[in-house]
């Protein structure tokens, strides 16, 4: 190979160095440092000081000595709260992930077969409601839900009930709210999996029989597999530790870990367990990330 | 060019019978995109066990056409009837036709046999009946040792032939075929083309295919339908459409032609004078064009019904003298382009019938180009 060849082989790799390392830099700043914090909190003891744990080395007589503390851990397994919490937290978000996806689906698929000049407006639409804030649609809702709201008096006004329904502080009001916020999560990995689903796929499965619901079962639905995998995990993975949905719409006994996490640092004031309940609920989550990323390399591919 | 003789030609062919029933008749079908009309008033009988072709240069409509037999695109005039039942309104899973599409269309997510299980599932077959088809048919698209693989896996040629498995395993009353060859290699798609003309005599289903090459119109079809602008200009046999085209635009389209311009001098029987003053000649044509003395025609000559040779030989009833300018080699043939005395530049080709080249003229050199009366046919001006 030339000399130039080498230099301009050089200078492509360093090209590349600068582009894997700016991301990683990134993520080892923001994402790995502070998750070494939180586990390191998790295993230290609880103190009354500022910070309230105890620090994790000591040197004590010229020698250095680590106690790792466990108790945290097994803490968090003998109290069935917060296992209860662990759970609740995962089926509300599976089944507001499974609203997204029913409620997605069908507006992706929409503007994936909208005319061309109609999408972006479309796409646009979707996104739209992000250039508010997150808080404000939240408080929102509660003007919907609330017993003398939006829907409730609309509902009387048609006679459909006498008395207001019990919507705020309830479940419902949590996978109402979780549904609308992660919409577009769900909408935007389908519409770009959908946008590129050839016509004519379509059109064959028709010339060879198949009426458009099969054509969709068995053309359309396992081509958007990918999609819908990753719009699943955009928003299950989010969705798991909601704080401020379930603070804001849920009820007294809507148990989410989240909630649960906020509690133990700002009211118990105790950093180790409530690190101990971060670094669990990575550690469940490891699984759908894993997930996710599989199925975004599959959709890059 | 070659012509194939299906074994089972009937004495009279459909098309010259006037009792036969077309199975497809297309009845002024036009389509129009916006304001621009890509089929214009199409009228066409098709017969039962037909292999019609649509020939045509790219984007004058034959896709569209196609289109509107299978039913993704709604005429926007015209009727379309297929065995007697008029179309209109039918949705694509309910016509009696299945189409191999341009793109082949096959479907990414399955491998080669459950894309062609695909339309014998959705008739609701048994299992095993399913199953034996797709290996007979496997078979004869001679793709067995492929097919559990995706279509990714596929070479251009491969993917072809398993699209084309895909629309022929449902047997339809009609298929319909856009480029059926067009990715395959010309010795490949020579060898296929003998094969899809069998595989048409043994299933007895008719086929529509469209194509801009002629010379696979001429080898599959038992007729060509020539388009051009959204139109079919002429229908005809191969035959027919090689020697008796009916417009400039058939004759230059199909084959090469001279095309020497002249003007009728008179008529002596079932032949015409022109007078061409190009050749520098007047000509006899056997023809039966209704012109009158003075009128202004064209004489076309396909280039291998010109005699050419360095002395004039008996039998030919016209002939002009012409320089050799360019030699064109192809190994089966040599072309030859001439300009005569009188200034018309002429093509001749001649079949090599001996491995030596002594006898072929050179560059420059004067020769004697003769014709038949009837060699070349009149074309209005
Ligand atoms: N959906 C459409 N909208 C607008 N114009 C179209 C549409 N489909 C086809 N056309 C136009 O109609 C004309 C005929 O197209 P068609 O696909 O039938 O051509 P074709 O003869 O099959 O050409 P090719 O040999 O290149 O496949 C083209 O000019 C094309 O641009
Ligand atoms: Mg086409």
């Amino acid at each position: 190979m030339s000399a130039r060849g080498l230099a301009g082989l050089r200078r492509a790799w360093s090209g590349r160095a600068l582009v894997v390392a700016v991301p990683l830099l990134w993520l080892g700043l923001f994402f790995a440092l502070p998750f070494l914090v939180v586990a390191k909190i998790s295993l230290s003891e609880l103190a009354i000081a500022m910070p309230p744990y105890l620090p994790l080395a000591e040197w004590a007589d010229g020698a250095l000595s680590i106690v790792l503390n466990f108790g945290n851990y097994l803490f968090l397994l003998s109290d069935g709260l917060y296992v209860a919490a662990y759970l609740e937290s995962l089926k509300i978000a599976a089944i507001s992930t499974l609203f997204t996806l029913l409620i997605g689906y069908p507006m992706a698929y929409v503007i994936a077969m909208a005319r061309p000049d109609r999408r972006n407006l479309l796409l646009m639409l979707v996104v739209l409601p992000f250039w508010t804030s997150f808080l404000l649609r939240v408080y929102a809702w509660i003007g919907f839900l609330k017993s003398n709201g939006i829907i409730n008096n609309a509902l009387m006004a048609l006679g459909l009930t006498d008395a207001p329904l019990q919507l705020i502080q309830t479940d419902i009001a949590v996978y109402i709210g979780i549904t609308y916020t992660y919409l577009p999560f769900m909408i935007l990995p389908l519409y770009a999996n959908l946008s590129r689903l050839d016509r004519s796929h379509l059109e064959a499965a028709a010339d060879l029989g198949a009426r458009p619901l099969t054509t969709f079962l068995t053309v359309t639905l396992p081509q958007s597999a990918g999609g819908i995998v990753a719009g699943c995990m955009l928003v299950f993975i989010p969705a798991v530790g909601e704080f401020v949905i379930p603070a804001l719409l849920g009820g007294p006994d809507t148990l989410m870990i989240g909630r649960v996490l906020w509690d133990e640092f700002f009211s118990n004031r105790d950093w180790p367990v409530a690190s101990a309940v971060a670094v669990v609920m990575l550690l469940v989550l490891i699984g759908p990330i894993l997930l996710l990323r599989r199925a975004q390399a599959r959709e890059e591919s | 060019m070659t012509e194939l003789s299906t074994a089972t030609t009937p004495a009279v062919p459909p098309w010259a019978d006037p009792e036969a029933q077309p199975f497809l008749r297309l009845d002024g079908v036009s389509k129009s995109f916006g304001g621009f009309e890509a089929v214009r008033g199409v009228t066409l009988d098709i017969y039962r066990g037909e292999l019609f072709c649509l020939l045509g240069g790219s984007g004058c409509g034959k896709s569209t056409l196609l289109r509107m037999l299978a039913g993704f695109e709604t005429p926007s005039a015209g009727r379309v009837l297929i065995d007697g039942e008029d179309q209109a309104g039918r949705a694509p899973h309910d016509r009696p036709t299945n189409m191999m599409f341009q793109s082949y269309a096959l479907f990414p997510h399955m491998s080669v046999e459950k894309n062609i299980a695909y339309g014998l599932k959705r008739d609701g077959l048994p299992r095993a009946e399913i199953a034996a088809r797709v290996a007979d048919i496997l078979a004869l698209v001679q793709m067995t040792p492929f097919a559990r693989r995706k279509p990714d896996q596929l070479s251009g040629g491969q993917r072809q032939r398993v699209a084309l498995a895909r629309a022929l395993v449902k047997r339809p009353k009609l298929l319909l075929l856009d480029e059926p060859l067009g990715a395959l290699d010309r010795k490949l798609r020579e060898e296929t083309q003998f094969e899809l003309k069998k595989i048409q005599a043994e299933v007895g289903i008719t086929f529509v295919v469209v194509t801009h090459d002629q010379e696979e119109a001429m080898t599959l079809s038992s007729r060509i339908g020539v388009m051009n602008a959204g139109e079919i200009v002429q229908v005809g046999t191969p035959h027919e459409i090689y020697e008796q085209p009916h417009s400039r635009f058939v004759a230059n389209f199909i084959g090469s032609v001279n095309c020497i311009e002249g003007r009728v001098t008179g008529r002596e029987g079932g032949h015409l004078r022109i007078a061409c003053p190009d050749l520098g000649a007047e000509v006899t044509v056997e023809s039966g064009f209704e012109a009158g003395a003075g009128e202004k025609v064209a004489l076309a000559l396909r280039p291998e019904k010109i005699a050419m040779g360095r002395t004039a030989r008996p039998g030919f009833e016209n002939m002009v003298t012409g320089r050799v300018e360019e030699v064109a080699y192809m190994g089966n043939l040599t072309i030859f382009q001439l300009r005569t005395d009188g200034g018309a530049r002429l093509r001749v080709t001649q079949s090599n019938t001996t491995r030596t080249d002594a006898d072929v003229p050179r560059i420059g050199e004067n020769v004697q180009l003769q014709w038949t009366g009837a060699a070349g046919f009149v074309l209005g001006a």
